[in-house]
């Protein structure tokens, strides 16, 4: 069974033809073929981890061609540990779904399956491959077809998507030219044939400029601060339960190849030797969990405001990496998987209170939470781990960042990481008082409101108790999984 | 000594004002169609810095001939950035299309493509 690693992403891949073919015979299929998709990749990865964790990396050679003439596919604690966490939150973001598109979009259902699977199917290939040129392909497929999702919304999505469309294709076309630069300076594109290459090269240039150049698509990718431009409009106008899927996943992906980079690539101590790429990373990532709060604070509509929060959440990630100290690489890792689960919730949320009342504008949910309590209940949840209050899983992933600031002796990022949960604290709060304490709105819709049909608050409830559960098992995840990932590089 | 690096290096410093065009093309023009025209001419340029750095002077095509037969693979150009590309410009016409129809949606509901034009609207609303 070594050919676990490639029934992750092909799996999805084959039931996202089959989704449109029998959706197209029958349109009531589409649903039930998309989550069996979902459901065998989310197996094979899970038995991929255990696997993992017994006997070390899987590999799997495409075709049989071994590297580095071949494509070569890994399972290593990384890429597995990524795998089960995208494919748990497309797990449940996918039973959430179901409800929200027969409300919002019940004609287009058929395609929106087979392109979410499509693009899981490109964050699956993301993360298990292990070849430079195939992380440009599936990240490709991945993006591609979440334009086409994004744009499935109101008037104004089309609008944002096609500033997304250009910013990530930079983004990606950046990431190539520093695969081109890496391939020319060691004439490899396997990724451990060219960490293996690359100390006899660590004077070239060539090798500088592809670190700088991968380093800055990913930063497009992933809407690090400043480039998060096109991110609050994409996440304010498109349907409420394809933001479940992206918005948890897609911007950790970028994360997740940079933080691949910087273990089976580069080595970190060359990268903060040669050019300070690293510690531009972090101080993007500080000046953007500040900017990105602040900018969260000001909004008055409730998925602005979590797009902006997802922009300071990048933040935490990036300036983990920044740190490039293991405690710093463990917080990033732990923060990746926390915040999916946080923001996927947080979005669910969102989305329910605009399928039962139609509202987004915080002012407007004044009293909700006598009318909602499940789904505000989740919402609490989701909120106290942001702002980091332990036992939920927020506080555990921002304490491994101070702690690697302080390793570091960087008592700015220190700062950082700490006022931005007072900030957090700001922004959340002030709903939760509004929806808590406030006396109940005049207008309309919030007087009729009640928690959504159990489709969805089951699956908002299982984010938030995974949440708590996420917190109080989080020693066991990073000794197990995530403490050796950091080892084998310092 | 410089005309002469510049004469061997040609097609790298092209690519290099293609890229540069892009970039400007992409993000000083207002019109969307403009955009993505320079979005291509950037994707244009990176395949060019590709298939350039595999030409050899004297090399010939990658396929088999027994007349040159395999002891010196200087004479054969390298085959592999021509494949990555030839990848690399499906996922571009791709790109391109998506961003096709998404002009397609915008213009149907706003009947223009000027960027400054669109935004005014989408605040009227």
């Amino acid at each position: 069974m070594n050919q676990l690693p490639v029934i992750i992403p092909v799996s999805l891949l084959m039931f996202a033809f089959l989704t449109f073919l029998l959706g197209i015979w029958r349109r009531s299929l589409a649903y039930p073929v998309a989550t069996a998709g979902v459901t065998v990749s989310l197996v094979a990865s899970v038995l991929g981890l255990m696997r993992v964790l017994q006997s070390g990396p899987q590999h799997y050679f495409l075709g049989g061609w071994a590297p580095p003439l071949g494509i070569e596919y890994v399972l290593d604690n990384l890429s597995a540990f990524m795998a089960v966490l995208i494919l748990t939150v497309a797990f449940i973001s996918m039973a959430y779904s179901r409800q929200t598109f027969l409300k919002e979009v019940p004609e287009k259902i058929v395609p929106l399956y087979s392109l979410l699977l499509l693009l899981l199917a490109g964050l699956a290939g993301i993360v298990v491959t292990g070849d430079l040129f195939n992380v440009y392909v599936f990240l490709e497929i991945a993006s591609l077809a979440a334009y086409a999702v994004l744009c499935i919304g109101n008037d104004k999505a089309p609008v944002a998507v096609i500033r997304y469309v250009i910013i990530g294709t930079v983004g990606a076309c950046f990431y190539l030219l520093g695969v081109g630069f890496l391939y020319f300076a060691t004439g490899s594109l396997n990724m451990a044939d060219v960490a293996g290459l690359l100390p006899g090269l660590y004077g070239s240039r060539l090798v500088v400029a592809a670190a700088v150049f991968i380093v800055a698509g990913m930063a497009l990718k992933m809407a690090l601060f400043p480039f998060h431009i096109w991110l609050p409009d994409v996440y304010t106008y498109s349907p409420s339960g394809v933001i479940t899927f992206v918005a948890p996943l897609m911007t950790k992906v970028g994360a997740y190849v940079l933080i691949r980079m910087l273990v089976s690539v580069f080595s970190p101590n060359y990268l903060n030797e040669s050019f300070p790429v690293t510690v531009a990373l972090g101080w993007l990532g500080a000046a953007g969990i500040i900017a990105g709060s602040i900018m969260a604070i000001a909004q008055k509509d409730l998925r602005r405001m979590l797009a902006y929060s997802s922009v300071a959440q990048i933040g935490y990630v990036a300036l983990g990496i920044g740190l490039a100290n293991p405690l710093g690489l463990v917080g990033a890792m732990l923060h990746i998987l926390n915040h999916a689960f946080m923001k996927g919730g947080l979005f669910q949320v969102s989305g329910s209170i605009r399928y039962s009342t139609g509202l987004w504008q915080i002012p407007h949910l004044a009293g909700l939470g006598r009318r909602m309590p499940w789904t505000m209940g989740a919402f609490t949840v989701a909120a106290i781990s942001m702002v980091g209050i332990p036992p939920a899983a927020g506080f555990f992933s921002k304490w491994y960042l101070v702690q690697g600031a302080v390793y570091a002796d960087n008592w700015v990022f220190v700062g950082v990481v700490l006022l931005s949960s007072l900030l957090n604290a700001v922004y959340f709060f002030r709903i939760l008082e509004k929806v808590y304490t406030a006396p109940e709105a005049e207008h309309g819709g919030a007087s009729l409101a009640k928690d959504p049909p159990m489709g969805m608050l089951v699956p908002m409830l299982i984010m938030a108790v995974g949440i708590i559960v996420l917190g109080i098992i989080n020693a066991a995840i990073v000794s197990n999984i995530l403490q050796p990932v950091a080892d084998q590089i310092f | 000594m410089m005309f002469r690096s510049l004469l061997d290096q040609y097609p790298y410093f092209i690519s290099t004002v293609l890229l540069a065009l892009g970039i400007w093309g992409m993000f000083a023009k207002h019109n969307l169609m403009k955009k993505l025209i320079g979005m291509n001419i950037f994707q244009v340029a990176i395949i060019l810095l590709f298939v350039s750095s595999s030409a050899k002077f004297g090399g010939t095509v990658p396929t088999f001939d027994t007349k040159i037969g395999v002891a010196n693979p200087d004479l054969y150009v390298n085959p592999l950035p021509h494949v990555l590309m030839l990848t690399a410009i499906v996922v571009m016409v791709s790109t391109t299309g998506v961003a096709l129809a998404i002009l397609l949606l915008i213009y149907r509901r706003y009947h223009t493509l000027d960027e400054r034009e669109i935004l005014k609207r989408m605040r009227e609303q």
